[in-house]
C-alpha cells in the first residue's frame, strides 16, 4: 500500500510497471504476506509437495494426451506402426493410445511420464498422510485438512484408476471387469447398477467415454478444488514444526517463503518433474501394446492393478471361495437368497469390508484420539513417533493390514520369484490378514518405549563413546560423553499424558461412557516412559561429576 | 442299384449296415486320431534308435522303466512321441535333477546326436507326436494371428508379455523370452509337465506357426519405452516407483533441507 502513493514516480522502467500493476491488483501486500509467512525446513515436510508438483505434472502431461486420445469404443481395424497388432480389430481408444505411442512425437514419452507421475503422485500423498500420522500433525486444529486428505487419497486413487482404463487394453479390460463384478455382487442394486455404468451387459460400448469424462474433467477439478483448500488450512494453520529448542506451539521457526524458499521450492518442482522425466524416458510403464486390445475371453497371468488400487485386489485374492467342510457339507461364501438373488459374499466381503475399515478409521482417527486424551490444545510441535507409542502403535498396525493385502495382490509373482508355492503364500497373507496387525502393535509398542528408555539413557547420562578407561583401582569404565543442550533438548521436552482417570460429568456422575473412555486412556498410556525431570537431570550431573573422571557409570540407576 | 433296393428287406440288411457304420467310424476315428501323430518317424535310423536305447537304459529306466513302459516313479514314455522326449532332454528338464512340483529348467545333459537318438527310441516304443517340420519353425507367420491365439490359448499363464506366471502349488508357467522356436512347438503338441496338450485340431500348425512368428517379433523388437521391468507388469512398475523414484525424490530432499537447523 505504501508504493501505492499517486506522488511516487518509479526511477526505472520494471519498477514503472511493477507499480502499474500494483495500483491495479494489491499484490504487494500479498506478496508481502505470504513471503514472510515462516515454513519450517525437515525432508519429511516435502512430500506434500511432491504430491502438488505431480499433480502439476500430470495436468501438462495429461493435457497434451487429450490432443490425442479418442475415448472411442467404435470398432476399428489397426493399420498402424505396431507390427504384431496391424490388421487386429480394436475400440479407436485402443487405437488412438497405440497412435499416441508410436506415431505422435514424443507421445509415448508423455503417457509413460503421465503414467509414472501418476505413481507417484498417490504415493507422495500416501507417505505425507503416514508422515501427518505419525508425527501427530492431524491433532487439533488440523482434523479437518486431515480429512481433506483422506478425501484427496480417494479422489487420487479414483483418478488413476479411470485413466488406467482409459487406453482399453486387455490388462485395463481385465480391472474394469473386476470392478463390475465387485458392483453386481452387491446385493439386489448390484446388477441395475452395473448395467446404468456400463450403459447395458459389461463391456457394452459406453465406459470409455464416460471414465474420460470423470477422469479429465469432474475428479482433476475436484483434486483442484480441495487441493486449494488443504493449502489455504496449511497458511491458516501455520506449518507444524518439530520439537526442538525454541520451539514451541505459539510460534514457527524456519525460513520465511520468500526469497530462500520459494525458490527453493521452485527449484524442487523442477527437480521432481526432472526425475519423472528421466525414469518416464528410461523405463517403461504400461506397454498396453504387449496386452492387445480388450476382449472379454482372455485374462493374462500377471493381471494386477496399478500400486495404490492392489490392496482391495489383494483382499479379493485372499478371500477363500469356501467356508470349509461344514458338517461334511462344502459351505460356500455364495448363497442364493429369497429363491433368486445371488449373495456373493466371496466378493462382496473382500472388496468392500477391508477398504471400509481403513477408511473409516483414517477419517475418524483425529476424532479417537481426542475423545480418549481428552484434549483440547492446539498442537503445533509434532511428537516425535516414539513418544506417542500407542499411536504409533496403531499406526503400524494399520500399515501391516495394508500391506499384507498389497503383498497379497502380487501373491503370484511373490510364488515364482522367490520359488515358494502359490497356495502357501495366500495362506500365510490370510493368517497374517487377522496376526500380523496385532504383531506389529505390539512389537512397534515395545520398540518405541525402548527407544525412548535410550533417550531417557543417553539425557541423563550421555552418549557412549567407546572408550574404556581402567581406573587406578583396576576398574573399567566406559566413558560417556554428556550431550550438549541443544540435542539434550530434543530428548528431554515432550508431551508425556498420562492415563486420565474416568471424570464425573457436569451433574456430578461418572457414566458408562465415560468409564469406557477411561479404559482406552489407560490401554493408550498405561505403558510409559517418563521424561527426563529437571531434578533427575541436575541429579544425574552432579553424580556424574562427584564420580571423579569425566564418566558416569553406566548401572545403578 | 436294383438289386440293392431289393435285397434292403433282407433280414441281414440290418447287420450289414450296422457293420459298415461301425467299420466307417473306426476307420474315420483312426483317422483323426492319428492326425496329431507320427505319419511316419521319418529321420530316424535303426542305429539311432539301438544308440537311443542305450543311452535311455542308462539314464532314464530307473524311473521309466527298461522299455519306457513307466514306473511307480516316472510315467510311461509310450506314445508320447519324438517330440516329447526332444523337449525334456533338449531344456534339460530330463533326467530330472530333483523331484518337485514340475521339472526344473537347466543346462541339456546331453547334445544334439544323444538327444536325436533318445527322441529316436521314445518314437520307437508308441506312435506320437514327430518332430516339428522346419517350416513351422521359420517364424515366417502372421505375428498379429499369432499374437491374438497367444492372448487367448496361453498368455493366462504365461503372461501376456510371455514373461511368465505362476500356477498352484509351487507349478509355475516359465517364461519363454529365449526359448527356441522348436521347444515352443514340441510343448504345444505334448503339453510338458503342467502345460494343457494344443493338438493340430486346437490350434493348427500354421496358428502355432503364427505364434511362434509372434513370440519371435516381440522378442526381437525390445522394449519400445525403455527398459522393461521383467515385463510384470503393475507390480514391477509399483515396486520401481516406490523404491527408485521415491528414494531419489527423498535424497533430494534430505538435500535441500540439510542446511538448516
Amino acid at each position: 500500500m505504501s508504493n501505492a502513493s499517486p506522488t511516487y514516480q518509479p526511477p526505472t522502467k520494471v519498477g514503472r510497471i511493477a507499480d502499474f500493476v500494483d495500483q491495479r491488483t494489491g499484490l504487494s501486500s500479498v506478496t508481502r504476506e505470504f513471503g514472510r509467512k515462516i515454513f519450517p525446513d525437515h525432508w519429511s515436510f516435502m512430500f506434500g509437495e511432491v504430491a502438488l508438483y505431480c499433480f502439476i505434472i500430470l495436468l501438462l502431461s495429461g493435457t497434451f494426451l487429450t490432443f490425442f486420445f479418442n475415448p472411442s469404443m467404435a470398432e476399428t481395424t489397426y493399420s498402424g506402426a505396431y507390427v504384431p497388432l496391424r490388421g487386429m480389430d480394436m475400440s479407436v481408444a485402443y487405437q488412438s493410445s497405440l497412435h499416441i505411442s508410436f506415431e505422435v512425437r514424443g507421445g509415448l514419452f508423455m503417457r509413460q511420464l503421465h503414467h509414472w507421475a501418476a505413481l507417484l503422485f498417490v504415493a507422495a500423498m500416501s507417505v505425507h498422510m503416514l508422515r501427518v500420522f505419525f508425527t501427530g500433525a492431524f491433532r487439533k486444529p488440523r482434523e479437518i485438512n486431515w480429512v481433506i486428505g483422506g478425501v484427496l487419497l480417494i479422489l487420487g486413487m479414483a483418478e488413476g484408476f479411470t485413466g488406467y482404463s482409459l487406453p482399453d487394453d486387455l490388462l485395463s479390460g481385465n480391472g474394469l471387469r473386476i470392478i463390475d463384478g465387485v458392483i453386481k455382487s452387491i446385493p439386489v442394486i448390484g446388477t441395475w447398477i452395473s448395467f446404468f455404468l456400463f450403459g447395458g451387459e459389461f463391456p457394452g460400448n459406453a465406459i470409455i467415454g464416460r471414465l474420460y469424462v470423470l477422469h479429465i474433467l469432474l475428479i482433476p477439478a475436484m483434486i483442484l478444488g480441495l487441493v486449494a483448500l488443504h493449502l489455504i488450512f496449511v497458511v491458516v494453520h501455520k506449518h507444524t514444526q518439530y520439537p526442538g529448542p525454541g520451539r514451541n506451539d505459539r510460534n514457527v521457526v524456519g525460513y520465511p517463503l520468500g526469497p530462500v524458499y520459494a525458490a527453493k521450492a521452485g527449484g524442487f518442482f523442477f527437480i521432481v518433474f526432472g526425475v519423472l522425466a528421466a525414469i518416464a524416458a528410461g523405463f517403461t510403464i504400461n506397454p498396453i501394446w504387449n496386452y492387445g486390445p480388450y476382449d472379454p475371453s482372455p485374462v493374462s497371468a500377471g493381471t494386477q492393478p496399478d500400486w495404490y488400487i492392489g490392496w482391495v485386489d489383494g483382499a479379493l485374492r485372499l478371500m477363500p471361495g469356501v467356508l470349509g467342510a461344514v458338517g461334511g457339507y462344502r459351505q460356500h461364501f455364495e448363497f442364493v437368497v429369497f429363491g433368486q438373488q445371488t449373495l456373493t459374499l466371496n466378493v462382496l466381503l473382500p472388496a468392500l469390508v477391508p477398504a471400509g475399515i481403513v477408511f473409516t478409521v483414517l477419517f475418524i482417527y483425529p476424532w479417537i484420539e481426542r475423545w480418549i486424551t481428552k484434549d483440547e490444545r492446539e498442537h503445533h510441535v509434532l511428537d516425535r513417533p516414539r513418544n506417542a507409542p500407542t499411536r504409533t502403535a496403531i499406526g503400524m498396525a494399520g500399515f501391516t493390514f495394508y500391506c499384507v493385502m498389497w503383498a497379497a495382490a502380487s501373491s503370484d509373482l511373490i510364488a515364482t520369484h522367490f520359488h515358494v508355492a502359490l497356495n502357501d503364500v495366500t495362506y500365510w497373507l490370510r493368517a497374517l490378514f487377522f496376526v500380523g496387525p496385532i504383531i506389529a502393535f505390539v512389537v512397534t509398542k515395545r520398540i518405541a518405549l525402548g527407544l525412548q528408555r535410550k533417550d531417557r539413557e543417553i539425557a541423563l547420562h550421555g552418549r557412549e563413546t567407546g572408550r574404556i578407561v581402567r581406573l587406578p583401582h583396576g576398574e573399567f569404565i566406559e566413558v560417556h560423553a554428556p550431550l550438549d543442550a541443544y540435542k539434550r533438548y530434543r530428548l528431554i521436552s515432550f508431551d508425556s499424558p498420562e492415563v486420565l482417570p474416568a471424570q464425573p460429568n457436569a451433574k456430578g456422575v461418572v457414566d458408562r461412557r465415560e468409564r469406557r473412555r477411561a479404559k482406552f486412556s489407560q490401554w493408550f498410556f498405561e505403558d510409559r516412559v517418563a521424561p527426563v525431570t529437571p531434578a533427575e537431570l541436575e541429579a544425574a550431573h552432579a553424580h556424574g561429576h562427584h564420580e571423579a573422571i569425566e564418566s558416569a557409570p553406566t548401572s545403578g540407576h | 442299384m436294383k438289386a440293392l433296393s431289393q435285397k434292403r428287406r433282407h433280414p441281414l440288411a440290418v447287420v450289414a449296415l450296422l457293420v459298415m457304420g461301425l467299420l466307417l467310424t473306426g476307420v474315420l476315428y483312426s483317422v483323426a486320431s492319428t492326425a496329431n501323430q507320427a505319419k511316419a518317424d521319418s529321420g530316424f535310423t535303426a542305429s539311432d534308435v539301438s544308440s537311443g536305447q542305450k543311452l535311455f537304459v542308462a539314464n532314464c529306466a530307473t524311473c521309466h522303466g527298461m522299455n519306457g513302459q513307466g514306473s511307480a516313479s516316472g510315467p510311461s514314455l509310450v506314445g508320447v512321441g519324438a517330440a516329447a522326449a526332444d523337449f525334456q532332454v533338449s531344456t534339460g528338464r530330463m533326467p530330472m535333477q530333483m523331484s518337485g512340483p514340475q521339472a526344473q529348467r537347466k543346462p541339456a545333459q546331453f547334445n544334439a546326436d544323444q538327444t536325436r537318438q533318445l527322441a529316436a527310441f521314445v518314437a520307437s516304443l508308441g506312435a506320437g507326436p514327430t518332430l516339428p517340420d522346419e517350416s513351422m519353425l521359420d517364424g515366417k507367420g502372421d505375428a498379429t494371428h499369432g499374437g491374438e491365439l497367444f492372448r487367448v490359448n496361453c498368455a493366462m499363464c504365461h503372461n501376456a508379455a510371455a514373461a511368465g506366471g505362476a500356477l498352484t502349488r509351487g507349478k509355475f508357467a516359465p517364461s519363454l523370452d529365449g526359448v527356441p522356436a522348436q521347444n515352443i512347438y514340441e510343448a504345444m503338441v505334448t503339453g510338458p509337465q503342467n502345460m494343457p496338450v494344443f493338438s493340430d485340431a486346437n490350434i493348427s500348425p500354421e496358428g502355432k506357426r503364427d505364434i511362434i512368428t509372434f513370440l519371435q517379433t516381440i522378442q526381437k523388437q525390445g522394449s519400445p519405452g525403455g527398459a522393461d521391468l521383467g515385463s510384470l507388469g503393475p507390480v514391477s512398475e509399483g515396486l520401481f516407483i516406490w523404491v527408485a523414484g521415491l528414494g531419489v525424490i527423498i535424497a533430494f530432499t534430505i538435500w535441500l533441507t540439510s542446511r538448516s537447523s
